[in-house]
């Protein structure tokens, strides 16, 4: 609990994280939050934004690679946002990849997902992997969030160690939910969508 | 009287002001026509922020010079941050920003704090100035450089050099005022400010003929000259916090009010050019703590250099 106030405060300093919610209201109910991802800060900054009640039963998604080898950052990631790990490389993992993530929504809880799967050094997204459609399908009950973190790619642009303060706007977008008879990469590119009209 | 009793004297007359501004937002908001609503729930945020603005100032005298350094630092930090998020910037500035943030602002305030007039006076300007774009260079990115140096040295001056002159008058030390520094930046701050809010209240009263139009449309003369012989006269009667004769005092302040005239015009202009209306929206009602610190910005280190001329 201390390290995620410490960690929240932290990161106001920093980068502000400050929320507009444009499509969407807070909400107790189980989401999908669906984002934009530049840098290593996008995690911290989305998850900050959140009201502190709905901090506490979302959790971030987060690779593996970068976040779960212990030291600093593993101690950030598993007593400050409490992370659901992801192993980005396939060869390395049998079986499901999203497992972890299942669990999480299982037990009720709301995800923050990054459906480019790697950082862009650009402002806009690029396209989304499936993940997030195998995760609308089966849990049709969670409500998916668009969300648009801006200025993070400056803040932190990939191959630096400390970020430059730079006040960050999170825009959460409209709702969503996958149609009835909708394939897969229609939704990707409506959620893409979704993502670049908060830009 | 002691520095102590003149600061409470002063506080109190402040407490009082914002009792009265508070009384008459109140009542506006009660009586407003539905239409002008918009204008006075702003004036009423103002007055809020105010309030909060007075504390931590009144928190700074009570915890000293190490607190008041500590506080600047951190507006010097936010500005900047507000800056730095307006100004489109390349992968090849991440450095130069990063030596802004992490070690010209603790460095500045350091320099104050140890008492070393002769390098906080020319660190930001001559080093940084001829170190930051050498570094910006070694990244081998030079795309528009001259532009992204440009933005990069005008913010660090703006928000740090010269920001980092209000606390500076602790490092004036005035045969006959020992001690007594902190006084002489309330008394900057307190005109700096007053003149602003005043030039607002007349403008929005009596405001007839636009100054600059196209660079900020809320300046008029009417509130110029109001709003800026007000605050020299109450800057004037204010003299018993300084050093001044009531006169010097008057002089003191109508630079004051000058200076921080110029610096809300020029840092709106700089507004204009990257398209925005306010710094940010950290002060509610205010917008962003730039947007309050302007006319700071080009009024403390001119004070601080005529008073240096004059008394030492």
């Amino acid at each position: 609990m201390m390290t995620s106030h410490v960690l929240v405060g932290l990161v106001r300093l920093l980068v502000g994280a400050h929320a507009r919610w444009i499509g969407c209201k807070p909400s107790p109910a189980q989401r999908i939050y669906f984002a934009n991802h530049s840098s290593h800060l996008d995690t911290l900054a989305l998850w900050s934004a959140l009201p502190p009640n709905l901090r506490a039963t979302t959790r971030p998604v987060a690779a593996r690679d970068y976040w779960g080898h212990g030291g600093f950052r593993g101690f950030i990631a598993d007593h400050g946002f409490r992370a659901v790990y992801i192993e980005r490389d396939r060869t390395r993992c049998d079986g499901d990849p999203l497992l972890p993530l299942r669990e999480a929504l299982d037990t009720g809880e709301s995800l923050i997902i990054f459906p480019e799967g790697t950082r862009s050094q650009q402002p806009l997204p690029q396209p989304f992997k499936a993940g997030l459609f195998h995760l609308a399908r089966d849990y049709p009950q969670a409500e998916l969030v668009p969300v648009y973190l801006d200025s993070l790619h400056r803040s932190m642009p990939k191959g630096s160690l400390l970020p430059v303060p730079l006040t960050c706007v999170v825009r959460f977008g409209e709702t969503m939910r996958l149609r009835a008879n909708e394939d897969k990469d229609d939704f990707l590119r409506r959620a893409h969508a979704a993502v670049v009209a908060l830009a | 009287m002691t520095a102590q009793q003149k600061f409470w004297w002063v506080m109190g007359g402040i407490l009082a002001l914002l009792l009265l501004a508070s009384a008459i937002g109140g009542w506006l908001g009660r009586r407003a026509a539905p239409g002008k609503r918009e204008v006075i729930d702003n004036l009423n945020a103002r007055i809020r922020a105010w309030w909060w603005m007075a504390a931590l100032l009144c928190a700074c005298f009570v915890l000293g010079r190490v607190a008041t350094l500590v506080f600047f630092a951190l507006a010097s930090f936010f500005a900047l941050r507000e800056f730095a998020t307006l100004t489109p910037t390349r992968r090849g500035d991440h450095l130069p920003l990063v030596l802004c943030f992490y070690v010209a602002i603790p460095l500045q305030y350091w320099l104050i704090g140890i008492d070393w007039y002769g390098l906080f006076a020319i660190c930001i300007p001559v080093y940084g100035f001829l170190l930051l774009p050498a570094i910006t260079a070694l990244s081998g990115d030079t795309e528009n450089f001259l532009e992204r140096t440009t933005k990069i040295q005008w913010g660090l001056m703006l928000t740090v050099y010269c920001v980092s002159y209000a606390p500076a008058v602790l490092l004036l030390h005035i045969p006959g005022y020992q001690g007594q520094s902190l006084l002489l930046m309330l008394y900057l701050l307190l005109v700096v400010q007053i003149s602003d809010v005043l030039q607002y209240v007349f403008g929005k009263l009596f405001g007839r003929h636009k100054l600059a139009p196209r660079v900020s449309p809320s300046k008029t003369v009417e509130g110029l000259v109001g709003g800026g012989l007000s605050a020299i006269a109450i800057g004037a009667c204010l003299w018993w916090i300084t050093p001044f004769t009531f006169w010097g005092s008057a002089g003191m302040s109508l630079v004051i009010v000058l200076a921080g005239f110029l610096g809300g015009l020029a840092l709106s202009a700089v507004k204009r050019s990257i398209g925005a209306k306010d710094w940010g929206s950290m002060i509610e009602g205010h917008g962003g703590i730039l947007d309050r610190l302007d006319s700071v910005t080009f009024a403390a280190p001119i004070f601080f250099h005529i008073v240096h001329y004059v008394f030492m």
